[in-house]
């Protein structure tokens, strides 16, 4: 029987950072508690955000269910996760610089030179270039699970475009809103500075050759795609313009918007685009969405793309397991937050050790996400493992295995009254001239009793994720 | 050699087109092979916009003109002094990864024939194994222009066992990598072909990443290793990554173009 970490209840008390909210629980009676669930759909579907997080695909106009019961940390703890965030989030960054540039790590043979320049996400449009600041991957998303009151450990990586920030202002906002006196008796730190935080981390990192105040964008794929309503929310909160493909263009060596008033040169471009789509001259002659000309004006320093193109190729799950390596190879520190342990299919001890262990092991395509393309292995039946066998013998290397881990559970409304389920956290770190991070981030929850995927397409909800002020 | 190249493309558009962007690789690579002494790019009505050389040594230059416009003329002219390295590549600056040219592609990917001619000749090392493939890929596939479009691939011109210069390319990228050897698309010119008749179109060939020597260049379509009677431009993974004019049009006119190629040796 595994034991998970009540985040609420350890060793029979309620832990510090919930003792209010145990007494506003039980304070609370079940009608006004239905009332206000209620009320806080009708105001989720009112200001529309029904996308579906991390891309998850899916439904775009379903409704992800909140959870009104908030996620709670002492700042003591948040404390120790900043520091490993932004830690992890510098040691990305000095890797991406490193890898389009002179490879020290892998002539140094921290990490094998196949899974850097063979991988998919390694755009050769961008080796030699070393975009403003040096920074490649200006927001980062890390997924963060605690299986301990002093064990955290970090389930991957986001260095392209994570999503799902939207989620951790407007849960706050409509919790704000439903319980003022939440907000009165508890000195709780604020997120509503990350729209200014991010429209200033993009403005820091404008071209050289950007001579004035900075135009920043937002480009989107359209309203079609699923965090659309993210890319409009986020324009509309940094005062800046949300733009597709056909409303930029490029002349001579620089990118312009149409705007009634005419060209206005664009200098930071935060696109939501994934790179094969960004420039038709340089990635997928078809792509429609991106803007034709662009790559050449960035590499020539008319512009700047947050995050920059090639940047995935520091998040996936191969190169996922060499991230401690990184922070010990770039910066001389040891990692504050731990990795999971990741068995990797290609290497032969490892392997045997997966295939002859299945069933107690959680198996992930590399290039994966969502949720999608997974084996849990005490969830699965024996034909099921047995297919999974077989689609990882065919292709060993597309896969890596971690143990099922025993992540927290937060107290969250069900219908009985209140539940523990099972929790994670993204947390969005800004990286420009400074390295940022709000106090939170996004918990999502998974509702069904038991389970362990908080993935929204899997029944997960999300959470307001709050940080105490001592 | 000393070579004067002169290489027009008109482009017409009816409707006129409301303007265009075009990303060129026409200027030719620096390396111990070539010398360039003279070379101007001009677009009609058009402004150079972004210009630098990428992480695998080519030089791009960003061109956009401003519609509406009813032909559009891309001229390079220019001359080279070339000298024969046998095809190896020297003192070519250049910072890509050789092992991100073991990506396969749409048009460079294997398939069971493109394997089985990989695998039915041996080398005494990687230079002598690179030869042998350059051999086998110039007896699988004849030159035979008209039969191959721009878009077949290595495999589908092997089947057919004919094609031109960028089927023969394709064909010997694939099998190398398929061998463990990285390789690549070049684009460039040709004076003239091995029977000495000139050669009065843009050329492509091969490298292949062999070891400490590093790149060299065959060109299958002509079964030997380019020498001074090649000029390189510049390369990527297949025909379209390396193509010298990457362009897109706006309007809803119909595009048509004429290619006027010369390479031509000039007096000592």
């Amino acid at each position: 029987m595994t034991m998970y970490y009540n985040e609420m209840v350890d060793g029979g008390r309620v832990r510090e950072p919930y003792a209010m909210l145990s007494d506003w629980i039980e304070a609370m009676p079940a009608e006004i508690r239905q009332m206000k669930q209620a009320e806080a759909e009708a105001l989720f579907r009112r200001i529309g955000i029904t996308f579906a997080v991390y891309g998850e695909g899916g439904d775009p106009d379903r409704l992800i269910p909140f959870d009104m019961m908030p996620r709670v940390f002492l700042q003591s703890e948040w404390r120790r996760l900043e520091r490993g965030i932004k830690q992890r989030a510098r040691a990305l960054n000095a890797f991406l610089r490193d890898v389009y540039g002179r490879g020290e790590i892998v002539r140094a043979g921290r990490i094998p030179a196949r899974l850097v320049y063979q991988n998919a996400a390694y755009e050769k449009a961008v080796v030699g270039f070393v975009p403003p600041r040096g920074v490649f991957s200006h927001i980062v998303g890390i997924d963060i699970v605690r299986t301990g009151r002093d064990e955290f450990y970090v389930l991957e990586d986001n260095c392209r475009t994570p999503s799902g920030v939207s989620y951790m202002l407007e849960n706050r906002e409509i919790m704000m809103r439903m319980f003022p006196a939440l907000f009165r008796n508890n000195c709780i730190e604020p997120v509503d500075q990350y729209p200014e935080l991010l429209r200033r981390t993009l403005a820091s990192v404008a071209p050289a050759k950007c001579d004035g105040p900075p135009t920043v964008v937002i480009l989107t794929p359209g309203h079609y795609n699923s965090a659309y309503y993210e890319h409009s929310f986020l324009a509309n909160l940094m005062g800046i313009e949300l733009v597709e493909g056909s409303d930029l263009f490029v002349d001579g060596g620089f990118v312009y918007m149409r705007t009634t008033q005419g060209p206005k040169r664009v200098d930071v471009i935060y696109r939501r685009i994934d790179d094969q789509f960004l420039d038709p001259l340089c990635f997928r002659r078809d792509s429609m969405l991106g803007v034709p000309g662009l790559m050449d004006v960035y590499r020539s320093g008319g512009v700047s793309i947050a995050s920059a193109p090639g940047a995935g190729v520091a998040d996936d799950k191969a190169v996922y397991t060499f991230v401690p390596e990184m922070i010990r190879f770039y910066l001389g520190e040891e990692p504050i937050l731990r990795n999971v342990q990741t068995w990797t299919l290609w290497k032969d001890e490892d392997y045997r050790y997966v295939m002859a262990n299945l069933k107690d092991l959680v198996v992930k395509e590399v290039h994966g996400s969502g949720g999608y393309g997974m084996l849990i292995g005490p969830c699965a039946t024996q034909a099921e493992i047995e297919a999974f066998a077989l689609r990882i013998q065919a292709d060993p290397g597309n896969y890596i295995a971690q143990p099922v881990l025993a992540l927290s559970t937060s107290p969250t409304f069900v219908d009985e009254g209140v539940a523990p389920r099972h929790v994670d956290l993204r947390p969005f770190c800004l990286c420009g001239d400074r390295i940022e991070l709000v106090p939170g981030g996004l918990t999502r929850v998974a509702l069904r009793e038991g389970s362990l995927v908080v993935n929204s397409s899997q029944g997960g909800g999300v959470k307001d994720t709050w940080i105490l002020s001592e | 050699m000393r070579l004067k190249i002169i290489h027009e493309t008109s482009y017409f558009y009816d409707p006129p087109a409301q303007g265009l962007v075009q990303s060129l690789r026409l200027t030719p690579s620096v390396h111990q092979g070539q010398r360039v002494s003279g070379w101007t790019i001009s677009v009609s009505g058009g402004q150079r916009g972004a210009s630098f050389r990428d992480g695998a040594g080519d030089w791009i230059e960003g061109w956009t003109v401003r519609g509406p416009v009813q032909e559009v003329v891309v001229s390079i002219a220019g001359q080279v002094e070339t000298r024969d390295t046998a095809g190896v590549l020297r003192d070519h600056r250049e910072t890509v990864h050789p092992l991100v040219y073991m990506r396969p592609t749409a048009v460079t990917g294997t398939d069971p024939g493109l394997c089985e001619l990989a695998r039915s000749v041996q080398g005494e090392d990687a230079l002598d194994l690179a030869h042998r493939l350059a051999e086998a890929v110039s007896a699988a596939i004849a030159y035979v222009p008209g039969v191959t479009e721009s878009h077949t691939t290595a495999a589908e011109a092997l089947a057919l066992g004919q094609g031109v210069c960028q089927d023969h390319a394709h064909a010997l990228i694939a099998c190398a990598r398929e061998r463990g050897m990285p390789a690549r698309y070049v684009s460039g010119y040709l004076h003239s072909n091995a029977g000495g008749e000139p050669h009065d179109a843009a050329h492509a060939w091969a490298e292949v990443h062999v070891g400490a020597l590093g790149w060299v260049g065959f060109d299958a379509a002509n079964a030997c290793c380019p020498d001074d009677r090649y000029v390189r431009l510049g390369s990527g993974l297949d025909a379209d990554d390396a193509a010298p004019v990457r362009g897109t049009t706006f309007g809803t006119g119909e595009e048509s173009l004429d290619v006027r190629v010369q390479v031509e040796e000039m007096e000592q």
